[in-house]
C-alpha cells in the first residue's frame, strides 16, 4: 500500500509547491483583513480615516510600535517573550532627554549612545534568559517594574524637555521637497513611484529566476494581481501623503527597518537558525547552532530597537515623561500575535507583525474619531487580539 | 474458559500508513495472554485503541468487552470497566507521594475534601498487595524505576482492575525486579484478573504466559497456545522471512582508518564523579559499517554524543583522530566542521523542527553549503532538498511538507538528508531503524550501503542484534562504559556477543 502511494506521489515532485503556496494565504488574509477593517472605518468616520492629514498622523502614532513588533517578533519566534519593552523605551526617552536638554550634549552623540544603552539593557536581560536559563517572563518581568522605577528615577518624576529642533525632525519631520509645487510633495512622490518601480523590477526578476531553474512559481494571472494590487495601494497612500506634508521621516526609517527585517528572516542564515531554535531548540543545537549566543542576540537586537522606539515617541512629544512608553509592550506583543506567531516559537513573520500593529492602529485610531470611549477600545482590542489567534488555533487543527 | 475480551477486525489508518490492519485479539478470563511483535508491528496502537486514546469512530472494527460490544471515547470509559494500562514511560508525577499518585484524579473525597487518612490506609493495602515496602507518603521520585513500575499497578489495582495490560513493563528493569513483577503478574492470575503483557525478552513470555499472538506489520499473524510456545516458532513468525532478505547485499571495500577514538573518558553531566565511559579506543575505516552492541544503559548514547562536540558528559578526556590528524570536537560546529555527523535515536525530541517543512530541516545542520555571506541562495536550498528527497527516497507531497506529518520512516530519511547534505567523514547513527517499519528499515540500510560505497564511514549503535549482524561489517561490545568485545561481523553471532556480555558483568560483580 505505501508503495504504491510512493510511486503516484514521486511523480508530482518537482514543481508543485503548493504548500508554499497555502502558508501565504494567511498572509493575504491579514491583508485583506486590515483593509477591510480600513474601510470600515473609512464609512463610520465619514471619510476622516484615509484624510492626508490623518493618514499621516496614524504612521507617526504606530511607527514606534511596529519598530518594537520587528524586534519583539524575532523574540517570540525564539520562543521567549519581552514584556520590558515599554519601561525600556521610556527610560531611553528620558535618557535622551537628559543628556540632551540638561546636559546639552549634541543630538547625534546622543542619540548613538541611546541606541547603545538600548543594546546594553538587551544584553543584560538576554545574558541571563540565554546562558543562565531563567524564564524570559520572569527576566523582562523584572526589567519591566526594573527600567520604569529607574525612569522616574532619572526624570525625578517631572517632564523634561523640548528638545533641540533638529532632533524632533525624527518624529515630526517630512523628507524636503526638491520643487516646491505648492500643496504637493513632488519629491515624496518621486520617492513612492522608485519604491515601487523598485519592487515590481525584483519582484520580476525573482519570478525569472526561479522559472531559469524549472521551477513553477505563484499562477501568472495571480503573479500580476498580486504586483499591481501591491503597487496600487502604496501608490495611492503616498499619493495622500504627498497631497498633505509629503512623506514623514519616520517611515522612511520604519520602511528600511522593515524591508531589513524580512531580508533577515527569510534570505539570511541567521534568520532561519532564529526559526530553527524557536521550532525545537534541542535538534537546533545538536544541528550545530549557537543556541545560546543567538538568544543572546535576539535581544541585544530587540534592547536597541526598543530604544529607538523610545527616542521616536520623545521625539514625537517633545518632552520626556515619566509615564512615557506605559503599557507599549502590550501592543507590540498583541500585533506580533495578531499577526500569526505562534506563543510556541518557531512561527511568525515580519510582515504579519507590521500588519498586526497596524490593525490595531487603525482600530484604535478609528475608534478615537468614532468618538468611542477608551473603555470600549481597550474591550473591543482584546477580542481581536482573542479572535485572530483562536482563528490562527482552529486553522492550524483543521490542517 | 471464559473469554473477556475480544477485538475483531481492528482497522486503524494514519495518514500515509495503515497501521492496524484487520486484527483480531481475544483474551480469556485469567489469563496471561502476550502480545508480541517487532517495533511498528502494531503492538501499541492496537493497545491505544483498546484503551480510547483513539476513540471509538477513529479506527473499523469491534470492541467486545464481557461480551458487550465498547465505544470507549477516552481512556476514563475504559478504566471504568476496568481495562488499566499501564505505558512504557510511566505516567507517575515524580514530586507528589506515592499515596497522591494512587488516588490521583480518584480520590477518597466527601464534598471534594480529600480524605487523606482513608487514602493513606487503602495505599498500605495496596502497596502490600504488590510486594512493595514503603511509605505512603514517600515521593515517587525518590524510588527506582522498578519500585515506580510497582506503584503504577498498585494504582491499577486501586481502580478494580480486571484486565491489565502492561507495555513493556521489564524494559527498564533488573532481572530480579523483572522477576518479582512476573511473578506479582501470576499472583494476579490466580485471583481471577486477566493481563496483557507486550514484551520483547521471549524468555520472560515464555515463563508467564498462558497464550501468545504475534503481529507483524500490523496484522495478526496467529496465536499460539502454550505447549506450542518456543522461542524459534516465534521469532520465525515475528520476522516472517529469512534474515538474509531482510538486509540488501553489498560488497564491502574497506580503506585505511578514517575515525579513531583513543583512551575516551566521560564522567555524568549530573554527577561528575561518576564516571559513564572509561577509556574507549575504537576506530572506523574508509568504507566501514561498524557497529556498537549493548544492553541499554551501556552507555552506547553517552560514547556518541560526547564525541559529538560534548553534546553530553562532563570532564570529557582523550584524543579523536579523523584521517589521522587530532581535531578538535569541543563543540558541536567543530565536530560538526571536522566531519562528524550524529543522527540522534530520538528523532522527535533532537532530530527535527516538527512544525517545519522538509526543505528547512535538510538544509539546517550545513547553511553554508546553500549560502554567500550568510545570505541564502534559494534556488540552490531547492535544489538540495529534492536532490536529498529523491536520494532518500521521502515519501511526501513536496519539500513543502511538515516533517511532523510525515511518518517514522520518513521522519527518519529527513533526519539522514540533513546529515548527509552536511557531507561527513563519519556518520554516528544511534538507532537508525527505532520505531520505524520494516519496509523502511530496508530503504534505511539501503542508504548506509550507499553511503560507504561512496567511501564515507558509519559507526551504528543498535539494540536489534540482527540489524547490527546483517549490517555491519565488524561489531564491538559495550558494556557499562567499556568495550569488552570486538569481532568481524562474519565471525559474530547473537550468541558470542551475549556471551561477551555477560562475561564482563561477571567480572564487574
Amino acid at each position: 500500500m505505501t508503495i504504491e502511494t510512493a510511486a503516484t506521489q514521486g511523480k508530482k515532485d518537482l514543481a508543485t509547491n503548493g504548500s508554499a503556496l497555502k502558508g501565504n494565504y494567511r498572509e493575504y488574509g491579514l491583508v485583506l483583513a486590515l483593509i477591510l477593517i480600513m474601510i470600515f472605518f473609512q464609512y463610520t468616520t465619514s471619510g476622516v480615516l484615509f484624510k492626508p492629514v490623518n493618514l499621516t498622523n496614524l504612521v507617526l502614532q504606530n511607527s514606534y510600535i511596529i519598530i518594537m513588533a520587528l524586534g519583539m517578533l524575532l523574540v517570540i519566534v525564539a520562543g521567549h517573550i519581552d514584556l520590558s519593552v515599554g519601561s525600556v523605551s521610556g527610560f531611553i526617552g528620558g535618557l535622551a532627554a537628559v543628556m540632551m536638554v540638561r546636559w546639552q550634549i549634541h543630538y547625534i552623540p546622543a542619540t548613538i549612545l541611546c541606541l547603545i544603552m538600548g543594546g546594553a539593557i538587551g544584553a543584560a536581560q538576554g545574558y541571563w534568559i540565554a546562558y543562565h536559563k531563567i524564564p524570559s517572563f520572569i527576566v523582562t518581568l523584572a526589567g519591566m517594574l526594573v527600567f520604569r522605577g529607574l525612569a522616574l528615577w532619572l526624570l525625578g518624576g517631572q517632564s523634561v524637555g523640548p528638545f533641540p529642533p533638529q532632533f524632533q525632525l525624527l518624529s515630526s519631520g517630512f523628507i524636503p521637497d526638491f520643487f516646491g509645487y505648492p500643496g504637493f510633495n513632488v519629491t515624496s512622490m518621486l520617492v513612492g513611484i522608485i519604491l515601487v518601480a523598485l519592487m515590481i523590477y525584483f519582484s520580476v526578476r525573482g519570478r525569472a529566476k526561479r522559472e531559469k531553474h524549472g521551477y513553477q512559481g505563484e499562477p501568472f494571472t495571480l503573479f500580476v494581481a498580486k504586483n499591481l494590487i501591491i503597487a496600487g495601494i502604496v501608490l495611492f497612500l503616498t499619493y495622500l501623503l504627498s497631497s498633505y506634508k509629503g512623506l514623514p521621516n519616520v517611515l522612511i526609517v520604519m520602511s528600511l527597518l522593515i524591508a531589513l527585517f524580512v531580508f533577515v528572516t527569510k534570505r539570511m542564515t541567521v534568520g532561519r537558525r532564529i526559526y530553527a531554535m524557536g521550532g525545537n531548540e534541542k535538534a537546533a543545537k545538536l544541528s550545530g547552532i549557537m543556541t545560546e549566543r543567538l538568544t543572546f542576540l535576539t535581544f541585544v537586537n530587540m534592547g536597541v530597537l526598543a530604544a529607538l522606539a523610545g527616542l521616536i515617541f520623545a521625539a514625537r512629544l517633545n518632552t520626556a515623561t515619566p509615564k512615557a512608553g506605559l503599557g507599549f509592550e502590550l501592543d507590540v506583543i498583541a500585533a506580533v500575535f495578531i499577526g500569526g506567531a505562534s506563543a510556541m516559537g518557531g512561527v511568525g513573520q515580519v510582515m504579519g507583525a507590521v500588519i498586526g500593529a497596524f490593525i490595531m492602529g487603525v482600530m484604535n485610531n478609528g475608534m478615537s474619531i468614532m468618538g468611542v470611549n477608551i473603555d470600549w477600545q481597550q474591550v473591543i482590542k482584546g477580542l481581536v487580539l482573542l479572535a485572530a489567534v483562536i482563528f490562527d488555533v482552529y486553522n492550524k487543527n483543521k490542517a | 474458559m471464559e473469554t473477556i475480551l475480544e477485538m475483531r477486525n481492528i482497522t486503524k489508518t494514519f495518514p500515509g500508513v495503515k497501521a492496524l490492519n484487520n486484527v483480531n485479539l481475544d483474551v480469556r478470563k485469567g489469563e496471561i495472554h502476550a502480545l508480541v511483535g517487532e517495533n511498528g508491528a502494531g503492538k501499541s496502537t492496537l493497545m491505544k485503541v483498546l484503551s480510547g486514546v483513539y476513540p471509538h469512530g477513529s479506527y473499523e472494527g469491534e470492541i467486545f468487552y464481557n461480551g458487550q460490544e465498547q465505544h470507549f471515547r477516552g481512556i476514563s470509559d475504559s478504566e471504568k470497566q476496568g481495562i488499566i494500562i499501564i505505558h512504557q514511560e510511566l505516567a507517575l508525577v515524580p514530586l507528589l507521594s506515592i499515596a497522591e499518585n494512587i488516588f490521583l484524579g480518584n480520590e477518597p473525597s466527601k464534598f471534594g475534601i480529600i480524605d487523606w487518612h482513608i487514602a493513606e490506609n487503602r495505599t498500605r493495602e495496596l502497596l502490600a498487595k504488590v510486594g512493595l515496602k514503603e511509605d505512603p507518603l514517600t515521593l515517587i521520585t525518590n524510588l527506582g524505576v522498578g519500585k515506580q513500575q510497582l506503584v503504577e499497578i498498585a494504582k491499577a489495582l486501586s481502580k478494580d482492575v480486571e484486565l491489565l495490560i502492561l507495555d513493556e513493563p521489564t524494559a527498564s528493569l533488573n532481572e530480579n525486579d523483572s522477576d518479582a513483577l512476573l511473578a506479582l503478574l501470576l499472583e494476579f492470575k490466580a485471583h481471577g484478573i486477566s493481563s496483557i503483557l507486550i514484551s520483547h525478552k521471549l524468555n520472560e513470555v515464555g515463563k508467564v504466559a498462558d497464550r501468545i499472538t504475534v503481529l507483524r506489520d500490523g496484522a495478526t499473524i496467529e496465536t499460539l497456545d502454550k505447549q506450542d510456545i518456543s522461542e524459534d516458532r516465534i521469532v520465525t513468525s515475528m520476522v516472517g522471512r529469512q534474515l538474509a532478505d531482510r538486509f540488501p547485499q553489498r560488497e564491502p571495500n574497506i580503506g585505511e582508518v578514517v575515525f579513531e577514538v583513543k583512551d575516551w573518558v566521560v564522567h555524568h553531566h549530573i554527577h561528575s564523579e561518576r564516571t559513564v565511559i572509561n577509556g574507549i579506543n575504537l576506530n572506523v575505516r574508509r568504507g566501514e559499517v561498524v557497529g556498537i552492541a549493548g544492553l541499554m544503559g551501556a552507555g552506547r548514547t553517552e560514547f556518541a554524543m560526547s564525541v559529538f562536540g560534548k553534546a553530553y558528559g562532563r570532564n570529557i578526556s582523550g584524543e579523536v583522530f579523523i584521517k589521522g590528524r587530532q581535531v578538535d570536537v569541543s563543540t558541536i560546529g567543530k565536530a560538526i566542521d571536522n566531519g562528524i555527523a550524529y543522527v540522534t535515536e530520538d528523532r522527535k525530541t533532537y532530530g527535527l523542527n516538527l512544525i517545519d517543512h522538509i526543505k528547512h530541516n535538510t538544509t539546517i545542520a550545513n547553511l553554508n553549503g546553500v549560502s554567500h555571506n550568510g545570505v541564502i541562495d534559494d534556488m540552490a536550498e531547492l535544489k538540495v532538498a529534492n536532490e536529498y528527497r529523491r536520494k532518500t527516497n521521502i515519501r511526501s507531497s513536496s519539500i513543502y511538507q511538515k516533517t511532523g506529518n510525515l511518518s517514522g520512516g520518513n521522519q527518519q530519511k529527513v533526519v539522514l538528508s540533513k546529515w548527509l547534505f552536511a557531507n561527513p567523514d563519519l556518520l554516528i547513527l544511534d538507532e537508525p531503524t527505532r520505531g520505524i517499519d520494516v519496509g523502511a528499515k530496508y530503504e534505511i540500510y539501503t542508504i548506509i550501503n550507499q553511503l560507504v560505497s561512496e567511501g564515507k564511514s558509519v559507526l551504528m549503535i543498535s539494540s536489534e542484534m540482527p540489524e547490527l549482524l546483517g549490517v555491519c561489517d565488524r561489531i564491538y561490545v559495550m558494556n557499562q562504559g567499556r568495550l569488552v568485545g570486538e569481532m568481524p561481523a562474519s565471525e559474530a553471532s547473537q550468541e558470542k556477543i551475549m556471551r561477551a556480555i555477560i562475561r564482563a558483568e561477571g567480572k564487574a560483580s
